[in-house]
């Protein structure tokens, strides 16, 4: 909120006013709008790209807490995927061996989620970030052991069920219902995370990741914050694990290795660390990666670099190569990502033509 | 109590240690010299086993030209890494560099599967006899002979650090890098040789790794395996990661004989060490070696 250009003349008077979660009339009134706009999507697209928007919505979700963490912390997890399936385990098991509706399972998961993040969180808390991503690292690898032990629990190498999400006795089947439940999830975990991070907690949160002895010294509990914002990030992968689990309806341990939790990681890193509407383009970004890449080697094939690359076998391990070189080169060319991509624009079109 | 298998495991445990003490030594090298958590280590492994492979088996290379190629290979390769991939990110945040080496991991690792294929390849055998003959106890030549290899990088490098003037230069580097350089250390040099020789010496444990169990993606579990083994040896001392290594080593066959004879839990060998990682977290995070933080404003 910091970099969105206010027009000159326009001052602030007081810090309620500096606070509010939208800067400007106009862009409260965008935002509204997006949401009512794309509430009209699932009379629009295609299931296959309904889809592809509840997978951003889900990830989404997950990646914000990851952002948290990350972005306004300073700190970093390399076990978010294993905590995104913990959520989606849990949510199956309490509504289905349990009984809890899916409607109070979704967040009950994701409470659950942050207590087991805790557990590997707190060694590392007292200590700085790198020992915090070794810590995460193991957490990828216990919980994933655990998934696949734990019969009661995940069902082993059987997959779990999960109930399908209902309200009042209605049943959200099928995409186009489970859409509108995914984006209230979205709605209401964005408006949390950016209602958190101009309180108190969330500057202390910065306030760690800038300089964290200067914030000792204000008086800011490391210790409790860095945990705190651990607790966070594990709470919204949980939530964002259990919408997956509802969606899905079965929740299998497969394809959540170290590689999704780099794919998170990903997200956070393209879309813009220590951005709120950020964490949605990478997330966009990388949910349409793969999408785009099939088009492009639909269009080459049979092509000269269709024949040396073999891209019709080879797709999966160039998109991971690809996610690997993107990942790099924004930390490289571009460490704020596309959302500060994107305020560079929108002043290039405000300044117009008059760019200093 | 099956006292036989007990010991075969632990002479396992022994040999695979001292592997995992070498990797881990490499990857301390890193951090010392460049504060650098290199999450790619496992695939520098990864790399040089391949080259190798490659070299003996599609271009008919013998072992004895195959490895020192491979060796200069890897010692260019990790050049242009540091050069391409780190040199940038000198002065970023911690966690922007980590994110590199995940990252870098990631482009490694598929990289490897495209051009090499999925399937694990077999190594050409290299010894012509199976096993030798140890106090009644029967270990496989590749185990002598990754034991040896392992214990001369050890060595090499012990002396390479104590009586060479590279060695010097590092470890002036990493004990700070401002004095380093007004004495006319070049820093970036040291920078660039220490990933040149972490990643030659872990493609020669990659090599030892391939030749007693194949070539296969699964080389890189090396690289994971190193957190455990230098959390517990301290980070920045290279002592300590080999001897964390070689219990890490010990205590992963240990788990599995305890589990094999008594829990019947399954896998246990695998997820041991990240279990040991926690719990050195929780109660002495700078490991058996390491330098404890001090902090001064």
């Amino acid at each position: 909120m910091a970099n969105s250009m206010i027009p000159a003349g326009d001052f602030r008077t007081s810090y309620a006013v500096d606070t509010t979660i939208f800067p400007t009339v106009t862009s409260r009134n965008v935002a509204i709008a997006s949401v009512v706009l794309i509430c009209f999507a699932p009379y629009l697209f295609s299931e296959y790209w309904l889809s592809l928007l509840i997978q951003i919505g889900i990830y989404g979700i997950a990646a914000l807490g990851l952002n948290v963490l990350v972005g306004f912390t300073g700190q970093i997890s390399i076990g978010h995927a294993a905590f995104f399936l913990f959520g989606a385990f849990s949510s199956a098991y309490l509504s289905t061996k349990i009984g809890v509706p899916a409607f109070f399972a979704i967040p009950l998961s994701g409470v659950v989620t942050a207590l087991v993040g805790l557990v590997f969180g707190l060694p590392a808390a007292r200590l700085k970030g790198l020992y915090l991503a070794i810590a995460t690292l193991a957490a990828q690898y216990i919980l994933l052991d655990f998934f696949a032990r734990a019969e009661w629990f995940s069902g082993g190498s059987v997959p779990a069920m999960a109930e399908p999400f209902s309200l009042f006795g209605y049943v959200f089947q099928g995409d186009r219902q489970y859409f509108y439940v995914v984006l209230a999830y979205v709605v209401v975990c964005f408006l949390l995370v950016t209602n958190m991070m101009r309180s108190r907690d969330g500057r202390a949160l910065v306030a760690v990741r800038d300089h964290y002895l200067s914030a000792e010294i204000m008086g800011i509990n490391l210790t409790k914050y860095r945990t705190l914002s651990f607790g966070v990030a594990a709470f919204f992968a949980g939530v964002g694990g259990a919408l997956y689990a509802h969606y899905q309806l079965v929740v299998s341990y497969e394809g959540f290795g170290i590689e999704r939790s780099i794919l998170f990681l990903a997200m956070i890193i393209i879309g813009g660390t220590g951005s709120i509407m950020g964490t949605l383009m990478g997330t966009a970004f990388v949910v349409l990666l793969p999408e785009v890449m099939e088009w492009i080697s639909s269009l080459l094939a049979g092509g000269a670099i269709d024949q040396a690359l073999g891209l019709k076998t080879n797709i999966t391990f160039l998109r991971e190569i690809a996610i690997g070189v993107i990942i790099i080169v924004f930390l490289v060319f571009e460490p704020d990502g596309l959302a500060h991509r994107w305020h560079q624009i929108k002043a290039y079109w405000k300044l117009y033509p008059f760019s200093h | 109590m099956n006292a036989h298998l007990l010991i075969q495991l632990l002479v396992n445990g022994l040999v695979v240690g001292t592997l995992y003490g070498v990797v881990a030594m490499s990857f301390v090298l890193i951090y010392k010299a460049t504060q650098v958590v290199n999450f790619a280590q496992g695939e520098l492994l990864l790399v040089g086993a391949w080259v190798c492979w490659a070299l003996m088996v599609k271009y008919q290379v013998p072992f004895y030209f195959a490895m020192p190629i491979t060796m200069i290979f890897m010692f260019v390769f990790g050049i242009l890494i540091q050069m391409v991939f780190l040199r940038p990110m000198i002065g970023e945040p911690i966690i922007s560099v980590i994110m590199v080496t995940i990252a870098l991991s990631t482009v490694l690792q598929a990289a490897m599967k495209w051009i090499f294929g999925v399937n694990p390849q077999p190594f050409p055998p290299i010894f012509t006899s199976q096993s030798v003959d140890f106090f009644g106890l029967q270990i496989q030549t590749v185990y002598v002979m990754s034991l040896v290899v392992s214990l001369a990088m050890m060595a090499a490098m012990a002396w390479f650090f104590q009586a060479s003037k590279h060695g010097l230069a590092m470890r002036a580097t990493a004990f700070d890098q401002q004095v380093a350089q007004s004495l006319g250390i070049s820093v970036k040099n040291v920078f660039a040789m220490s990933w040149a020789i972490s990643a030659t010496v872990s493609a020669v444990a990659g090599v030892v790794v391939a030749v007693v169990n194949g070539v296969s993606s699964g080389l890189s579990i090396y690289g994971i395996k190193v957190f455990p083994a230098t959390i517990l040896g301290g980070l920045d001392s290279i002592g300590g990661a080999v001897l964390g290594g070689i219990i890490i080593g010990l205590l992963e066959n240990f788990a599995q004989f305890i589990d094999g004879e008594y829990l019947h839990w399954g896998n246990l060998y695998e997820v041991a060490p990240f279990y040991v990682l926690i719990i050195i977290l929780m109660i002495k995070p700078y490991g058996l070696f390491g330098t404890k933080d001090i902090e001064r404003v």
